[in-house]
């Protein structure tokens, strides 16, 4: 395992042949491709465009792999006890399984050694620049990209090199979304996005508001069940706590044995509801609120523990924050909390900081790109973001099959241009298109994917660009 | 093209039913020094354990610079014991074992172990492949086995147990006590998975292109040279062919012959991109 920023690294040091826009050197690095980013989706990047004959130049802030996962990272939002939400079948890479030794849910830290593993095992850290971030994407001559990279931190000087392609692999859960709310400034107790939150000890004997009730504020909350002195969850809808296992599997393997049979969605709400039935039953009796949308048309919670400490009475919820006070936070329906410690969990926003918004069609800047398969660019053939995808499930399996794609695309530009042209026109024809069923607008859902609609338009999409 | 077209995203049922968790035997042999060799895993085909590869091949592998494994599949050798194994179990443990190998391996299956590596190539882009008297099933291989041992074969038809004879498994340049002394050590393979070797679809087509090298003899009473070259023609080649040995090419009086055959197509195979 190693972490140095001193691996065998490609030298794009090639000769500058051109110059850029504004008169920066720039070096060609010819047919190569620029990969931004060596968590799960950048590395899986750089593995299938080498599979498929490609080199690669793949730029990394970070000291080492692994994104997201890797805890040691500034940015990283994982907290000591997080496992994964969907079990082992659906979140490994399709072609480099976990080891069987492994729990159906493995922690984060077995995940951040199984991206360490799978770049050794494909030899992939010799195609990474560690320590070194893009700041600049910017369309160049011949649907190429001039790339610009400098030290992360701003140290050093900036280099500029030119693509054949690009994959944007950045994250999406690294930019916290905090939101606004009337005294905040004033307020005199502590408060944190949930970004920052890495061990239960921060909880400890304190009274903690926990805001938010995606997958993290639900943790959080069942962590200061047991820690905190006193534990308010806020959330501004009733949510389906779904339980990790149901009728003697991964939940999420019972649910794809229907999938597998195209059991109707309504089908199997009314499954869902009649399991909640027989277990915990209605959730407003413990005065939770009642979801005011159907089963699957939030994000999917996974969370065994939060209705048991909600029954134990260590969790107690309640409404949207009102707005804040010095000492006190007043919620929605007029009641006031004293909580010494807020921490918002409420999500990330995906952020291109390198890139003009216009290039994605995202004319708002809000970073929400407008893309096919929430991976191609309309009028950007050699671009591609791997990653941007909110599934029901995991989303490695996901990123893996959005490259085959790109892989394939970019030999069939070279091979097959009439295909690739088709293609393009696909891009243009569908950009914005959807892979879910029906879900509560919000700031979080607008990428959100089923993963078995989601894959299934990938596989047509390889059988348009490659049949007959 | 056509194959490419073939790969299958959706795979629902290995995603809800995945398979059991075994405990797997894998033994190996590692050069003293690391050369930067890919290394290789030998699975054996049915009724044959780690120990098939144990005997030379592994060793041999080593001393030219590759760092050798063998597993057993479950059921066999030393491995859990899995009666009800199916083709898809054993594909699964290979796939595991090669992912568990600290660098992109070569995969080496040998009679129907060459057919349960044909499937885990749709599961692992392995560096390159070889498939040495590979049992791709089928009424011909059926047929072939009846006609020269029709009391070993004939309970497998029916779920029994497999038993190739020594005339099958062996020249006669090996010395009797150790043909005897293999055959003995012999075991069997599951059920489903025996049956699988009738019915079973194709495997899908190999992830990430994998060079794809056949090798048999002319003279194996289990594999007939036509299906070697049935086989061959699938990965776009020919067999390279061994006259005078069994179908044990591992275990054979001559084993050297092919291991070093299989060695220097490696070191010349031109890298799987
Ligand atoms: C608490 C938590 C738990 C989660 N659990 C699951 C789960 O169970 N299953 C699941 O599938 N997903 C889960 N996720 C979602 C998670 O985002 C993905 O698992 C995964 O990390 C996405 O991988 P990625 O490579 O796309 O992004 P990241 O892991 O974020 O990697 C992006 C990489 O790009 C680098 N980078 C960014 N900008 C630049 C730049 N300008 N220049 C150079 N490098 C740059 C970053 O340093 C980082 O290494 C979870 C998320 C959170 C917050
Ligand atoms: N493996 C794991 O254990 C694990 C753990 C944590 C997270 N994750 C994953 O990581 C990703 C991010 O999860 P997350 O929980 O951090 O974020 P998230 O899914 O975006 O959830 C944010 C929560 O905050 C609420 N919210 C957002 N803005 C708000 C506002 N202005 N006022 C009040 N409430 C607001 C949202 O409500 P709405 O319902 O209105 O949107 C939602 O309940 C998800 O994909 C998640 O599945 C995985």
């Amino acid at each position: 395992m190693s972490t140095s920023t001193d691996h065998g690294r490609p030298d794009p040091e090639a000769t500058p042949s051109a110059l850029s826009r504004d008169g920066r050197p720039v070096s060609d690095r010819g047919d190569t491709i620029c990969v931004i980013g060596a968590g799960a989706s950048g590395l899986t990047a750089i593995k299938n465009l080498r599979e498929h004959g490609f080199g690669v130049d793949c730029y990394e802030r970070e000291t080492g792999v692994g994104g997201a996962w890797n805890w040691r990272h500034d940015r990283s939002p994982v907290y000591a006890s997080t496992h994964l939400l969907s079990s082992k079948p659906f979140t490994q890479f399709p072609d480099f399984p976990m080891p069987d030794s492994w729990p159906d849910y493995p922690h984060h830290s077995q995940l951040l050694s199984y991206f360490e593993r799978y770049a050794d095992h494909f030899d992939l850290r010799s195609h990474i620049w560690f320590g070194t971030e893009v700041i600049r994407v910017e369309p160049a001559a011949g649907e190429r990209w001039d790339v610009t990279t400098r030290s992360t931190g701003g140290y050093g000087p900036e280099r500029t090199s030119q693509y054949a392609a690009v994959v944007v692999a950045n994250g999406h859960n690294w930019s916290p979304k905090l939101p606004r709310y009337e005294g905040l400034e004033q307020f005199r107790g502590e408060i944190m996005h949930a970004s920052s939150y890495k061990d239960p000890a921060q909880l400890r004997g304190k009274r903690v508001l926990v805001v938010g009730a995606g997958n993290t504020g639900c943790d959080i909350a069942v962590e200061a069940a047991q820690q905190a002195s006193r534990c308010w969850h806020s959330t501004r809808r009733g949510y389906w706590y779904a339980p990790k296992y149901v009728l003697g599997r991964p939940a999420d393997q019972v649910n794809d044995s229907l999938l597998a049979l195209r059991v109707p969605l309504r089908v199997r709400q009314w499954l869902y509801h009649w399991t909640l039935r027989l277990t915990v039953g209605d959730l407003t009796r413990f005065g939770l609120p009642r979801p005011d949308h159907r089963v699957y048309e939030t994000h999917p919670i996974a969370n065994s523990q939060l209705v048991y400490y909600v029954g134990h009475g260590a969790i107690g919820p309640v409404p949207d924050v009102a707005r804040f006070h010095p000492y006190a936070v007043e919620l929605t329906d007029g009641r006031e909390i004293d909580p010494e410690l807020v921490i918002f969990a409420t999500g990330y926003l995906p952020r291109f900081e390198f890139l003009d918004a216009s290039v994605f069609g995202d004319s708002a800047g809000v970073g929400r790109p407008t893309l096919w398969l929430n991976a191609f660019t309309p009028g950007h053939p050699t671009l591609a973001v791997a990653g941007l995808v909110q599934p029901d499930s995991g989303l490695f399996t996901l990123s893996h099959w959005q490259m085959v794609l790109f892989a394939r695309l970019l030999q069939a530009r070279r091979d097959r241009p009439d295909r690739a042209a088709a293609f393009a026109q696909r891009v243009r024809d569908r950009a914005g298109e959807r892979y879910s069923a029906q879900v509560k607008e919000s700031s979080r859902h607008w990428f959100e994917v089923g993963h078995a609609d989601y894959l299934r338009a990938v596989q047509r999409a390889l059988h348009d660009l490659e049949g007959k | 093209m056509s194959a490419r077209s073939e790969l299958r995203i959706m795979r629902g049922r290995e995603w809800s039913r995945p398979v059991r968790a075994a405990r797997r035997e894998v033994l190996s042999a590692t050069p003293e020094l690391e050369e930067g060799r890919p290394p290789l895993l030998f699975v054996p085909g049915f009724g044959h354990g780690a120990w098939a590869f144990a005997e030379h091949w592994l060793g041999h592998a080593a001393s030219r610079g590759f760092p050798a494994y063998a597993m057993s599949l479950r059921g066999h050798g030393a491995s859990e014991p899995a009666p009800e194994a199916s083709l898809r179990a054993y594909a699964h443990d290979v796939v595991q074992v090669a992912a568990g190998l600290p660098r992109q391996a070569v995969l080496v299956g040998h009679g129907a172990g060459a057919l349960v590596v044909a499937h885990a190539l749709a599961r692992y882009p392995a560096r390159s492949a070889v498939l040495v008297a590979p049992v791709f099933g089928g009424w011909g291989v059926l047929g072939a086995a009846l006609r020269r041992n029709p009391s070993g074969t004939l309970p497998a038809v029916f779920g029994g147990p497999l038993r190739l004879s020594r005339g099958q498994l062996f020249s006669r340049e090996l010395p009797d006590a150790e043909a005897r002394r293999h055959i003995a050590r012999l075991g069997r393979a599951g059920r489903r998975a025996q049956w699988a070797l009738l019915g079973e679809p194709e495997a899908e087509p190999a992830v990430g292109a994998p060079p794809v090298l056949v090798l048999g003899s002319p003279d194996d009473r289990v594999v007939p040279t036509s299906t070697l070259n049935r086989v061959a023609r699938r990965y776009g080649s020919a067999p390279l062919l061994f006259p005078g040995m069994g179908h044990d090419l591992m275990l054979d009086a001559r084993w050297a012959e092919p291991i070093d055959a299989i060695l220097d197509w490696l070191e010349k195979e031109p890298a799987a991109h």
